[in-house]
Formats: structure tokens, sequence, C-alpha cells
């Protein structure tokens, strides 16, 4: 089992745990992104100067992100506990665990994403502008293609940041590798345990931040396809 | 906003060969950004005729951007009234604005494509947006990037393509909703002088194919003299002067028509040659004469006229005969030795010919032995 690792017996839990930490980082990604990357859009059109600029609301919203972010996650998690017992109908377990990684990730998801956005040329807004494009149009035909590398590569780092935080889920019975690691590894003095896990999550960031790079570069036809195809090469 | 049933009236009250005639018509137009900066526009009017090529030239910061952004209403002026095709821009928002857009292109210096998309995704956007559908969207690119020249093209990335290209898709793309009013923002700024020459080719046989109506934003007078057909200059948001081509190059009459003009037509002497010119006549001076040859005139012999008739001496200065608009413009500036008592009849028989002349200053004659110092 696992390069000869764990013992044989801790195989199926080892499995079980790597499919919670799949479920916990897959369900708050696809929450997160569905949530986050329309605060993101909100926050680069409603900016001052901006084809939607509504200055209060963008105020509003980026105040209340940058206090999430600010907030330990093992604080965010215990603090919003009555709201996880509201949607998950239970503040303990996997599922549990789904609602404050999503929470907590979503102004990362939001701001960088804006950040990304807000790298397109201004002159791209103002020739669909021209065009007589709507606000939804500049947004899905010029905000969101010519950002695309950038909210790729803003996905792949959310990604990456979800796998951790998935780890202190584990205090709230969340389960996962994380918790795998803490409860064999370190409680129970099985150091073999602990290098399993933290092999297999080096594994996953490794693959999951090269898939997002090979991704990013794919989308990404501000560079010439030819010298794109040297540089991957290189 | 109560005042609005007056401007429609007094906008039905317009003849309507007027509105037929102007593509664009521009009323008492200001802008103010920041009030303490000043106004970027102030009182700006001007006409631009159905089919005509219309350039708009002054120095960075004299308000051309802001101008040409108000007719298509992406600034918002502080007072005035713009008209395009008879139809009042200012004061439009939403569906209505938009819908006036397409009526109204715009090409960009830095050509403004988008990098996620190709050559005929790019000419392609602005049929999306207007609600086309996929055939018809299918059908109209082809031809779009035909009539640029750039239908092998059509699969490659703006970042594949040299800036003459990209901006040819950006004139195809301007083109694919069938515009009135085609507006160019300094199109032909970041190209090469090659390149230059052939986008504004395109734009000039556009313009005749078509009939569209261009107003064309530069810095530059050369892009004016080549393909437009009238002139307004800018100076601090205001307008130095407006007029035909080559009315305005032959007898400008503000300064920075002039200096803009310097390096095309030779209105002025070189500063060296005007720092040795006296402003008043001396008992050693020769008058300087500035003769404009204009049409038909600028094939006559004059100097040697001058020469045969009156007996005089012309030294030739400085001088250049170019073509604007298709017509010749000469400007010479000769020194008249021994004319200072032949000058008006001088000029007299040189109206008689239709050519314009004008005393620019005097010249030292020089010392015997010595030549003169113009020429050292």
């Amino acid at each position: 089992m696992l390069f000869g690792l764990l013992p044989a017996a801790l195989g199926p839990l080892f499995l079980r745990s790597l499919g919670e930490t799949a479920t916990m980082v897959g369900a708050s990604a696809v929450l997160s992104t569905l949530i986050g990357l329309p605060l993101g859009i909100a926050l680069v059109v409603t900016a001052p100067g901006q084809f939607l600029e509504r200055p209060a609301l963008n105020r509003v919203v980026g105040t209340i992100s940058n206090l999430v972010r600010s907030t330990p996650f093992i604080i965010l998690m215990v603090a919003i506990i009555p709201f996880t017992r509201l949607v998950a109908g239970t503040s303990v377990g996997t599922t549990a665990a789904i609602v404050p990684l999503t929470i907590a990730i979503i102004p990362l998801y939001a701001r960088l994403t804006e950040a990304a956005m807000r790298e397109v040329d201004q002159s791209l807004i103002e020739a669909a502008q021209s065009m007589g494009a709507t606000p939804f149009q500049i947004i899905r035909k010029v905000l969101l293609p010519e950002a695309l590398p950038g909210i790729v590569a803003a996905q792949t780092v959310t990604l990456v940041s979800l796998i951790g935080y998935s780890a202190v889920a584990g205090t709230i019975g969340g389960g996962g590798l994380g918790d795998l690691g803490v409860r064999f590894g370190y409680q129970r003095f099985m150091p073999e345990v602990m290098l399993a896990v933290v092999v297999v999550l080096v594994a996953i960031v490794q693959s999951v931040q090269f898939l997002g790079d090979w991704t990013a570069r794919t989308v990404n036809h501000r560079i010439p396809r030819k010298r794109r195809v040297a540089r991957a090469h290189s | 906003m109560n005042a609005a049933p007056r401007l429609s009236s007094l906008e039905s009250a317009q003849p309507l060969s007027e509105t037929r005639r102007d593509a664009v018509r521009i009323e008492s137009l200001s802008k103010t950004y920041d009030p303490a900066a000043g106004p970027v526009l102030d009182d700006v009017s001007l006409s631009v005729r159905k089919g005509d090529i219309h350039g708009i030239i002054g120095r960075s910061g004299a308000g051309k951007s802001t101008l040409v952004r108000c007719l298509n209403g992406l600034v918002e002026p502080s007072s005035g009234r713009v008209f395009v095709s008879g139809r009042a821009i200012t004061g439009l928002s939403g569906a209505p604005l938009r819908a006036a857009r397409r009526e109204i292109a715009m090409i960009f210096q830095h050509f403004s494509l988008l990098s996620s998309r190709t050559a005929a995704g790019n000419v392609a956007l602005p049929l999306e947006v207007a609600g086309l559908s996929r055939r018809e969207i299918r059908e109209r690119v082809p031809k779009l990037l035909d009539l640029v020249g750039l239908r092998a093209k059509a699969d490659s990335y703006p970042s594949e393509l040299s800036g003459g290209q990209k901006q040819r898709v950006g004139i195809a793309r301007a083109l694919a909703l069938d515009p009135k009013v085609l507006l160019s923002d300094e199109a032909t700024s970041a190209l090469d002088p090659e390149t230059t020459e052939q986008i504004l080719d395109l734009l000039k046989s556009i313009n005749q194919r078509l009939g569209l109506t261009v107003v064309l934003i530069t810095h530059e007078m050369d892009v004016v003299r080549r393909i437009a057909h009238a002139v307004t200059v800018l100076e601090a948001g205001r307008i130095a002067e407006s007029g035909p081509t080559f009315e305005t190059f032959a007898f400008p009459k503000s300064a920075v028509a002039r200096s803009f003009l310097s390096s095309i037509v030779a209105h002025d002497l070189p500063p060296e040659l005007a720092k040795t010119l006296r402003t008043e006549p001396g008992h050693d001076t020769d008058p300087v004469l500035r003769i404009t040859f204009t049409g038909a005139g600028a094939h006559q012999p004059v100097v040697a006229d001058l020469v045969e008739r009156f007996g005089v001496r012309p030294n030739i200065l400085h001088g250049r005969i170019d073509t604007i608009d298709n017509r010749a413009l000469g400007v010479l500036a000769v020194v008249l030795e021994g004319g200072e008592t032949l000058l008006e009849p001088i000029r007299t028989h040189l109206s008689s010919l239709g050519l314009s002349s004008e005393i620019i200053g005097y010249a030292v004659r020089p010392v015997a032995g010595r030549p003169r110092a113009a020429f050292s």
C-alpha cells in the first residue's frame, strides 16, 4: 500500500480520507466559483469609472471580502457554526465542512478573478461599448474571455488553498487526508502515515498546479502560438 | 427636463436639406472633466458633410479624443449637442444609445482587438452584439475580411498579425454593421510610414466605394493631406480653424495650423533662415515675397515672368510644391533684389495670375564680395 509506507489495514481508511478531501475540495471549489466569479465581476464593473459604476456597493463588497479574508480559517469555521447548521443541517462532518470552506475561499477567489479582469485593457471595453454592446455582453464577450488565462490561474491558486484549508476542517469532523495525518501520524505516533499523507498531498497539489498552468497557457492567445509551444518545451 | 420639448421643436425646425447633407453636426459642444483644470472642449461647433473624410487635428491634450468620443456617446458632454446622420446622440442612454452606436463605428490607435478571438472572431463581435444569427455571421465575416484583404488570416489570432494587419481587422470589424460614420482615433499613429500609407489608402478606397463618412482624429498633418477633404484644427479645446483641406493648407489662418503645416508646406521659412530677416525695410535690404501657387497657377513660369516683366532678380530662398486633395500647392519665398519700388505692381501682377503673395520680411543685402548670410 502506497510505496509500502502504510500498513495494509489502513488502506481503506486512507482511500476514504482521500474521498473526503476530494468531496470537500470539489464541492467548495464549485460553490465558490459559482458565487465568487459573479462577485469578482461585480467588484470590477462597479468600481469607480467602470461601466456599471456603483462606488458604494463596490466598497461594501470589498470590505466584507477583506473582513472574511483576514479572519484565520479555524476561527471563521467556529464562528459561523450557527450558519453552517442552518445550511447543512449539522455542524460536524464532511458536508458541514463544505460550508466554512466555501465561505472562506469565496473572497480569495473573487479578489483573484477581480485582479485578472482588471488587467483587461480598458480600450477593449471601450471598443465593445462603441459597438453598442450591453453591459452583459461586455462581461460575457470581452471581460471573461480576455481574462480567462488569469481566471484559470486564480482557479489553480484557489484549489491549492482549498486543499490546505481542508486539512483544518478535520477539527470539526470533516475528515480528509489532513485529519488522517493528524490522528494517525501525530496522535498515534505513526510517522509513516503522516509521510504518506504529505506525499499524496504534494502529488495532488503538483498535479493541480501543472494542469492549471497548462490550461492557462492553452487559453492564452496573447502570445503567438509558435512561441507558446517553444516556451512550453523549454 | 422641462427644456426638452423646446429643444426638439428647434430640431424639427432645422431644414431637412441640412440634416441630409451633414453626416455629423456638433453644436457648441463643451466638456469639463475637472473644473479646476478648465474645459477640455470649449464651445466647439462643426459640421461634417456626408461622404467626406474630415480630419480633426490637434496636439495631444487639444481635446480631439474627447471630441470624437462625444460623437458616439462614450463621453457625455457638459453642454452642447451632437447629431449623427440627423439623430441626436447627446442625452441618449441605454438601448437607444446602443442602437445609435451601431451606426457609428470606431477604429483605434492600438487596434483594440480581443486577444482571445481570431481575426474572424473579432470581426464577428459586433455582429454577435447586434444579435445576428450564426448563419448570417458565417456569411458576412469572410466578405468583410475580403474587403480589407485579410481572408487568408481569418484564423490567426491578433498576436500573430502585424500592426497593419491588426488595423485591417479593426477596419473590417468597424464596417461589419454597415455604419453611417466611421470614427478613426489616431488609427495610424502606431504604424510605420509604409503601413500608414496602406491603411490610409484602404480608408480612402472604403470612403469612395461605400460613400462612408470618416471622422479622422490625428496629430499628423500628413494624414490629413493624404486623405481628408476637410480639416478642423483644434487647440486647447477650441477650433482654431476649419475648412476644406486645400484652402486650409494653402492659406492657414491660425498659428497652430501653420505650425502643423510647417513640415509639409513651406509657409514659414526654416527658423535659421527666418532669423536673418528683418521686419522693417532699410536702405540695405531687399523685400522677401512669399508666393502661394494654387491649382493651375502652380504650373506658371512665375519667376521667369518677374525677371522679364519687371527686371528684378528673384532669388529663391525656400520653396516646395505638393499635392493636396488632388490639387497642386506650391509655396515659394523669393528675395526680390532691387524690387522694393516695384513691390506693388509685382503683387498686382501676381494676383492677376491668381497667385497670392505676402511680404514676409526684408533680407539684408550681402556686402560686396561676401555671400548673403542665408546661404552661408
